[in-house]
């Protein structure tokens, strides 16, 4: 059972930034993970009045707030005008609409967890996080790094022209995903980030240029048999290794062929 | 035979519109929020002795109103199973014992003012286990060293097998005919194992009850409940206290599909009620209803068939391996229907069969029952079999049951030679065979994507009740102004059985459904029923309400009698009133009923207890289309198919929910409704996001139509329908997923991962 | 802590700790409609409209809630009238449980999108658990309705 001792709506990101410092305070969320626990909180600190709430676009980005929904981002349609509803490909499938009402964007990337859809969705899009302390970094980056004590404001895509495709492999339709992969070509270059292994999602490019400029058949399967060959899986209830493996092979192929059809 | 007026007919569910509108109606809606909430510390061993429990730090936490330990209970040995007496499940249990059996097994009761409390006590209870090695295998279990019950006071009710110094809840062989010798002449002899877990009923709503003392120092009990009656013996039985002092009440159920047979959650919140006289609630967490709750019998059954080339099956040798789990409840009883409702279905060609069962203890969570109660398992392996043999054959797999499949008129010998009465199961096959489009889509069709299409099918049969065993009972009465009031001791679970009742008595009494109203069900006011399990209600208790309505005219008519001055010979029931046969004279039904409470000594109310020396099996066909992807091993169900001969259906509409509820419930069951023990005995599958039932994205289209046959010995014809409906999806498909691969999966649920590695191993 | 919000039209002012959930805090203010069926966030059953989008009140705080408005199906009986005859007539309201979070789940669809399809229906729902119905009737219950009111047959 959650417990927690005081609530607070934080006035300024400042005020946030101080709170969280202290091991037993939480910054909520959609709160759907935390709630789910069997742990005391003493401060609970909802940003909910810090009006991170808006996806906003800048003259090289779209600036998502932390607050924002992830009912919100699969239904934006600047956001998945960009990149070809992979956002929305990668969110419907997240419980239901319910969830994703209250499920924020800062909540999934900040909890960087295994299973995330959106951390794997927005990596291969090239992602920035804008934290407190911590400043602006690649998503991939922070992704990698350990939890730290800060406040994550924003998550900024770039505006440039993306292609991309989101797959993923449930055992249920809204369940958990088994793997999950997104695979994106900005300006010729190519992201593929594969998440649920069950660990965090890793993101690989193309640096043995196994793919030529259009995507075959032949050559995505080299490309797939490279990834899967190399990539860090694990088992987990949910399914073993070896399958995962493969499945990594089939997706993997799957998805550049279909970034190809884009 | 006449028209029929409200059997037949697609009517409303009398609650339906308060449960669309959220009413306050279930247990916890109805009860006080201010009452002492109480909680169970659950075992962390799946096999320990306590040695030492404290309780002082946690009872002098504020709030805290009481806490029991094995030392605070009585030490007569009971059942939770909700059954007939003497109970066929074992009294194996206390309310709480010094052994514990599970992981999960109650360890003490704490009453609290609050949930908040409640967890803080709990971690103030100090507890000292001596661990034991477990039994987690049940294969293993029978005559292991290690013994689940070693108790002196453990003890079987009824001659069903059992054994506690050798893990046997049950056991028996039954059969006929010489099934090695006609093996032996068969042209085609195979034998193969199947597999099936302990699947969660997962209703939405969890195991609850609330208790208090009523205006007579009673104890009464609002339970979620499927057995009011029988859970007034649990009770009794468990606190030592005449069965006298219970009143239980049975308010709107959150679903139930067996899982409320068992008196899981009442003995908590009863004892504290008993011992302090507060008023006490118990509301399972669905975290408890997953590891402590009641779910379906594991087994393991080794099926041998024996066929001839031409595809005739002349022998069934069943054997079932079942998993009672740390206590008994309806393991001696589920077992059974593994042989005794798969093996029937092939009445036509078999010239013998066997069946023997072994029924162990092990300690994981007890079993209990769910929809299906082992016809499911059994169907699943026999099924699965004939389907085998008929692609080993090359034979069409609806061909190969046409030709041996049970017809109407044959007895039935592994079904206790009774004859099947009333059977449409070559109609079902036929319209199944022609609504699905079998013929097109039973080839294995290869998609531009590489996926393929192709298709399965499955036969089923269940009961309509328990043959000799079960009662069920109506009082009918006539009330001002000519309404009727039926009152019945069956439970409603959302089912609609308290309108498909009130339709027969419509039927009978000749009146509207609206003038019906209906009351159930209550151990103090109801009349006796066993309660809403079996498959029983619609076929017993329905017949109960028919003759209790041929009763209620006679009464009806012979007041009307009195007030015509005539003989009751002279008279007929017309329905709104009581006429003279040649129409001369006449007195309405309210006029009667008016008469009726003035100067009166001629109850309008009658009660009818009504059991059957047979139960007669609905039969069904079910067919399956799916798309399975072979590189990842998904499978997608595009359409399910079914046909069922119910009888008659009194009620189309809930008849179809009822078919298409239990579809998806067995799709759930074979596909993705999963569940691990670790090493330690701990569940990992202990909630809905872990354990996955289906959602509205994976069922596939449903398409359900009925083959009605006529039961003479039910009410306006109908046998039972709540329980079949679950058993066809598991070897349908099975079906088409050999049918897509090439490999039978022979163990459920059948996941992407266990087709993907299978095909891995034919490369 | 003090709380101040918009219960079904009505403003109310309670006192609540920081850790209670607006599911319960919502039973203990006349909305029994609400359920719980999962405890941990998939399940639905205790959906209702948090500023008007559907949420599940087992994830938010009650002091969440301050200041915000509260939809539960006691505060939408009309609006949900004029559909659940639909579902009624399929029998696919069976134990009935699930009903009040997949009725304010298909109101907050039909608000969204009037005329669905009938997959943009089952996505909308899918995290509305059904064990006893099957989905099916419940989905021709709403088909039924949406194919009445194309036909003007309703009225009001």
């Amino acid at each position: 059972m959650l417990q927690i001792e005081r609530y607070i709506r934080a006035e300024t990101p400042a005020q946030a930034y101080e709170l969280c410092r202290k091991k037993s305070n939480v910054i909520l969320g959609g709160m759907l993970w935390l709630k789910q626990q069997n742990r005391r909180v003493s401060t609970a600190v909802d940003l909910c009045g810090l009006g991170l709430d808006k996806i906003e676009e800048t003259e090289d980005s779209i600036r998502i707030g932390a607050m924002v929904s992830l009912r919100d981002m699969e239904t934006h349609p600047a956001l998945n005008a960009l990149c070809g509803s992979a956002i929305a490909d990668s969110l419907c499938r997240i419980v239901g609409v319910q969830f994703r009402n209250l499920a924020t964007v800062g909540g999934s990337v900040f909890g960087r967890f295994g299973f995330s859809d959106v951390l794997t969705v927005l990596m291969a899009l090239d992602a920035q996080v804008v934290l407190y302390n911590g400043g602006t970094i690649p998503l991939t980056q922070f992704a990698a790094m350990k939890p730290e004590r800060d406040v994550l404001l924003y998550i900024l895509i770039p505006k440039t022209p993306v292609q991309a495709v989101y797959l993923s492999q449930r055992i249920t339709a809204t369940d958990f995903p088994v793997l999950n992969l997104a695979i994106s070509r900005r300006e010729g270059e190519l992201r593929c980030v594969i998440g649920a292994r069950p660990l965090r999602a890793v993101s690989f490019g193309d640096d043995k240029q196994l793919l030529g400029e259009h995507i075959t058949e032949e050559s995505a399967r080299a490309y797939a048999e490279d990834i899967a060959s190399r990539i860090i899986l694990a088992g987990n209830r949910r399914a073993g290794e070896a399958y995962r493996r493969d499945l990594c092979r089939v997706l993997v192929r799957r998805g550049l062929l279909a970034l190809e059809d884009k | 035979m006449a028209e029929m007026k409200s059997v037949g007919k697609s009517i409303r569910k009398k609650d339906s519109m308060q449960l669309l509108l959220g009413k306050a109606v279930y247990v916890d809606d109805i009860t006080p929020q201010d009452c002492l909430c109480v909680g169970v510390l659950r075992s962390p061993h799946a096999h320990a002795l306590i040695t030492e429990i404290d309780t002082s730090a946690a009872l002098k936490l504020p709030g805290v109103a009481c806490i029991f330990t094995y030392k605070d209970v009585p030490q007569k040995r009971f059942t939770m199973a909700g059954q007939t007496y003497p109970e066929p499940s074992p009294y194996d249990r206390l309310i709480l014992d010094q052994r514990l059996r599970f992981v999960g097994d109650a360890v003490a009761i704490i009453a609290a003012d609050n949930a908040k409390i409640l967890e803080k006590a709990k971690k103030l209870i100090k507890v000292r286990y001596e661990v034991l090695p477990a039994v987690l295998d049940f294969r293993s279990a029978k005559d292991n060293a290690i013994l689940v019950h070693p108790e002196d006071n453990w003890r079987s009710l009824c001659p069903v097998g059992a054994d506690n110094s050798r893990n046997l809840c049950a056991a028996e062989v039954s059969g006929d005919g010489d099934v090695d010798a006609v093996l032996a002449d068969c042209d085609i002899v195979f034998e193969n194992t199947y597999h099936t877990k302990a699947c969660s009923q997962a209703m939405m709503e969890t195991f609850r009850t609330y208790t208090e003392i009523d205006t007579y120092g009673r104890l009464h009990v609002v339970a979620s409940t499927q057995i009011v009656f029988h859970l007034r013996r649990i009770l009794a039985n468990a606190l030592d206290i005449p069965k006298t002092k219970i009143h239980i009440s049975k308010p709107r159920i959150g679903g139930g599909f067996g899982a409320k047979q068992t008196a899981v959650a009442e003995i908590y919140p009863a004892l504290v009620t008993w011992k302090t006289g507060r008023p006490a609630k118990m509301i399972y967490t669905r975290e408890e209803s997953m590891i402590a709750g009641s779910p379906r019998h594991e087994m393991e059954i080794r099926v041998r068939l024996g066929a001839m080339q031409d595809g005739s099956i002349r022998a069934l040798d069943v054997y079932t391996l079942s998993n009672t789990g740390a206590y008994g409840e309806h393991g001696p009883t589920t077992v059974g229907l593994s042989g005794h409702k798969s093996i029937p279905l092939y009445t036509g060609g078999l010239h013998a069969f066997r069946f023997a069962y072994d029924v162990v203890y092990t300690n994981v969570m007890s079993a209990g029952a769910y929809r299906g109660y082992g016809a499911t398992q059994g169907i699943f392996a026999v099924e699965s079999a004939v389907n085998e043999l008929a692609e080993m054959l090359g034979m069409d797999p609806v061909a190969i049951r046409e030709k041996n499949m049970v017809r109407e008129g044959q007895i039935m010998p592994a079904y206790y030679n009774e004859v099947a009465g009333a059977c449409a199961l070559d109609r079902c096959m036929k319209q199944c065979a022609k609504l699905f489009d079998w013929e097109h889509k039973r080839p294995v069709r290869l998609l531009p994507d590489g996926k393929v299409r192709t298709a399965g099918v499955a036969m089923a049969m269940q009961g309509s009740g328990i043959s000799g065993v079960d009662v069920g009972s109506a009082t009918v009465k006539l009330n001002d102004d000519g309404f009727y009031t039926l009152s019945i001791g069956a439970a409603d679970m959302g089912t609609g059985c308290d309108t498909i009742l009130a339709q027969m008595m419509a039927e009978c009494m000749d009146c509207d459904v609206d003038r019906i109203t209906v009351f159930g069900a209550d151990s103090d006011a109801s009349p006796y029923d066993s309660g809403s399990y079996a498959s029983s209600t619609t076929y017993v208790t329905g017949k109960a309400v028919e003759r209790a309505c041929e009763e209620l005219k006679e009464r009806i008519i012979s007041l009307a009698a009195i007030m015509l001055s005539c003989d009751s010979t002279e008279l007929e029931f017309l329905g709104d009133c009581v006429a003279r046969l040649d129409k001369s004279a006449s007195v309405s039904l309210a006029d009667i009923a008016a008469r009726s409470a003035c100067g009166n000594d001629q109850a309008l109310q009658t009660t009818v207890s009504h059991t059957s020396p047979i139960s007669p099996p609905p039969f069904m066909v079910g067919m399956v289309e799916i798309e399975l992807d072979r590189e990842t091993g998904s499978v997608e169900i595009l359409d399910y198919t079914a046909v069922v001969d119910c009888g008659t259906t009194v009620n189309p509409a809930l008849a179809t929910i009822q078919t298409e509820g239990g579809l998806v419930q067995g799709i759930g069951m074979t596909l993705t409704e999963d569940i691990h023990y670790d090493s330690r005995g701990r569940l990992s599958e202990n909630s809905l996001m872990q354990y996955r039932i289906p959602t509205r994205l994976e069922t596939g289209r449903l398409h359900v139509e009925f083959a009605p046959s006529y039961e003479q010995s039910g009410p306006f014809g109908a046998k039972s329908i709540g329980e079949i409906v679950i058993n066809t999806p598991a070897p349908a498909i099975a079906h088409a997923v050999y049918r897509a691969t090439g490999v039978w999966q022979r163990e459920l649920p059948i996941t992407p991962e266990k087709i993907w590695q299978s095909l891995q191993e034919k490369k | 802590m003090e709380i101040t919000l918009t219960l079904n039209g009505k403003k109310i002012t309670a006192s609540v700790d920081a850790d209670t959930l607006l599911l319960h805090f919502l039973r203990a203010h006349g909305c029994p409609s609400v359920k719980c069926g999962c405890e941990s966030t998939v399940c639905g059953l205790c959906t209702v409209l948090l500023n008007g989008k559907p949420v599940l009140s087992c994830a938010v705080l009650a002091a969440r809630a301050d200041g915000q408005s509260v939809t539960t199906l006691e505060g939408l009986q009309e609006e949900a009238s004029d559909f659940i005859g639909f579902i009624a007539d399929q029998g696919a309201e069976q134990c009935g449980f699930c009903n009040p979070g997949y009725v304010m789940n298909t109101i907050a669809l039909l608000r969204e999108n009037p005329d669905p399809t009938d997959e943009e229906i089952c996505a909308y729902l899918a995290g509305n658990l059904c064990r006893c119905s099957g989905y099916e009737g419940q989905l021709r219950g709403i088909r039924a309705y949406l194919n009445a009111k194309k036909a003007g047959e309703l009225h009001g």
